[in-house]
């Protein structure tokens, strides 16, 4: 359930709502980590639930010393009003059995907070694509019927690729075809849900492979600014040399502590 | 997937955590006896709160019954020997209930012989000061946590063997107001499980909430790891509960040594 972090409760109505699926490479969490930490969103609210693995650790977006004691916990919610975007950044794993659950109580509230509309990061099993997809660019979405409407022309405007259906049942030769997403987490789930609740969601991923996902992160933010325009685009500056993304202070020792000496 | 040096293909474990697939596959060939088996499995893991002698239900909530000021919880076998030998010696603790819980990782049996070592959650309360575990309404309750943790988990540019080990790092609530005892836990270290639950569950419903945690290189029972927490008697929380370190020292140098497992390759 959503808990605000002051008294009351923010109007979301007409809002962006973006969110990460727990995903191969974490690239949609690491993506949104981005978007939060370039535009300095602030926490409004957590989505406090017993679906997600406790954690908790200080602010992973401080700047300074005065704002890095701020705690944080597993599944939070940030807002930027003036682009009228709210963004859930999830920081652990689902408990087995726990996901679809999890999905339900999240579509609830955002369905009932009004959300213009939800948009997922996420990302899929590079091992798994065909050879068509082989070919082809990494990137892929999907939409949801109510979404359909207001953004079909915008994305046939950007020539992206929308997921392809693949045989349900891999191992069965005459198996329907569906959406599948390998590796994808909830993203299915989410997906599914969208379709039948009427939510207008769209889904925007990567093909990756797990190990430095942090390009796949920068790749997939800008894939969705392609669309959503969050910070202005670098083709429109061509003396803009350094990454418009700013990375968060947590992103230090992604891969450990630091070597000891006597290794060399 | 992942090709092995001897040139067979295995399925890796994703980092995300993803069994989404084999979650889907299971919910497709579940049958309803696979439910009800489901179904038995999550009542058995259920958490339980009982008067440990009687064994019966506590039918209200532990804080409904024995509203506190402060609450304090050591996690972990070092954590519960310094709770026990220098605060619970301190002053008359009458047990007031237990937590019994089991999963498929259980392998004590016995409830009635607990030392520090085991897993096992008991709740006392001070009988000579009711505002600790006492009667003031849970608005101005205020939590410590104590626990432990292996220093590989500690993150660091220095290199981990560097790490002058046990230290002792602090992660605090909004709400909590005082300094804690020693400096706050750095980015990007994070902290999981129960301490985490307490801990988030505190920050979320705004509860002053402060969670002591020691890195140390010892995970079984050792007085160098225990000593460690030291600084924490000097804390709001726990001020006044210690009456005699010098008598709290000795009952742990003993707590250890009943504790002491033989250890010999040969029995």
């Amino acid at each position: 359930m959503f808990i605000p972090c002051g008294d009351s409760a923010p109007d979301l109505a007409g809002f962006t709502f973006l969110m990460p699926a727990v995903s191969v490479g974490n690239v949609g969490q690491l993506a949104i980590d981005l978007i939060i930490s370039t535009l300095n969103m602030c926490k409004i609210g957590y989505f406090y639930t017993d679906c997600l693995v406790p954690m908790v650790g200080n602010n992973p977006y401080a700047t300074a010393e005065e704002d890095s004691t701020e705690l944080s916990i597993n599944a939070e919610v940030y807002a930027l009003p003036s682009k009228k975007l709210v963004a859930l950044q999830l920081r652990s794993i689902f408990i087995k059995y726990k996901s679809k659950s999890f999905c339900e109580k999240l579509l609830s509230w955002v369905k009932s907070s009004d959300c213009a509309k939800v948009v997922v990061l996420s990302s899929s099993h590079s091992y798994q694509r065909n050879d068509l997809q082989l070919r082809s660019t990494p990137f892929r979405y999907l939409l949801t019927p109510s979404i359909q409407k207001s953004v079909q022309n915008k994305i046939q405007s950007l020539n992206w690729e929308e997921m392809e259906k693949s045989p349900c049942i891999p191992e069965i030769d005459d198996s329907e075809f569906c959406v599948r997403v390998p590796g994808g987490g909830i993203t299915k789930t989410l997906y599914d849900k969208g379709c039948s609740k009427g939510i207008p969601m769209a889904v925007l991923l990567k093909f990756v492979s797990e190990g430095d996902n942090i390009p796949d992160a920068l790749g997939l933010v800008e894939y969705l600014n392609e669309w959503l325009q969050i910070i202005k685009p670098r083709c429109d500056d061509p003396t803009e040399s350094a990454l418009p993304w700013k990375m968060p202070s947590s992103w230090r020792l992604l891969f450990g502590s630091g070597l000891p000496p006597a290794l060399f | 997937m992942a090709a092995t040096f001897f040139g067979e293909v295995v399925k890796t474990p994703c980092r995300a955590g993803t069994e989404d697939e084999e979650e889907e596959e299971e919910g497709r060939r579940e049958t309803p006896e696979d439910r009800e088996v489901r179904r038995q499995l999550a009542r058995k893991r259920e958490v339980r709160l009982l008067r440990r002698q009687t064994k019966t239900s506590l039918d209200v909530s532990l804080l409904e019954k024995y509203p506190c000021s402060k609450f304090i919880i050591a996690i972990g076998n070092n954590a519960v020997a310094f709770l026990s030998s220098f605060v619970m010696s301190s002053g008359v603790w009458e047990e007031v209930g237990c937590a019994k819980l089991w999963n498929e990782w259980c392998r004590t049996t016995d409830t009635t012989h607990l030392s520090p070592a085991e897993a096992f959650c008991v709740f006392y309360h001070l009988k000579s000061n009711p505002s600790v575990f006492g009667s003031c309404p849970k608005k101005s309750m205020q939590v410590t946590v104590l626990t432990c943790r292996h220093v590989t988990d500690y993150k660091t540019s220095e290199p981990t063997s560097s790490l002058r080990t046990p230290f002792l790092k602090a992660l605090k609530t909004q709400s909590f107001r005082e300094s804690p005892c020693c400096s706050l836990l750095e980015q990007p270290n994070i902290v999981h499980d129960l301490p985490a639950a307490v801990l988030g569950y505190c920050q979320v419903w705004k509860i002053p909430a402060v969670l002591y945690l020691c890195y140390t290189d010892v995970m079984k029972l050792d007085l160098i790891t225990v000593e460690a927490f030291k600084p924490v008697l000097s804390s709001r929380s726990l001020k006044g509960l210690v009456k005699n370190i010098p008598q709290s020292t000795e009952i742990l140098k003993k707590l250890m040594t009943t504790n002491e497992i033989q250890s010999n390759i040969y029995t």
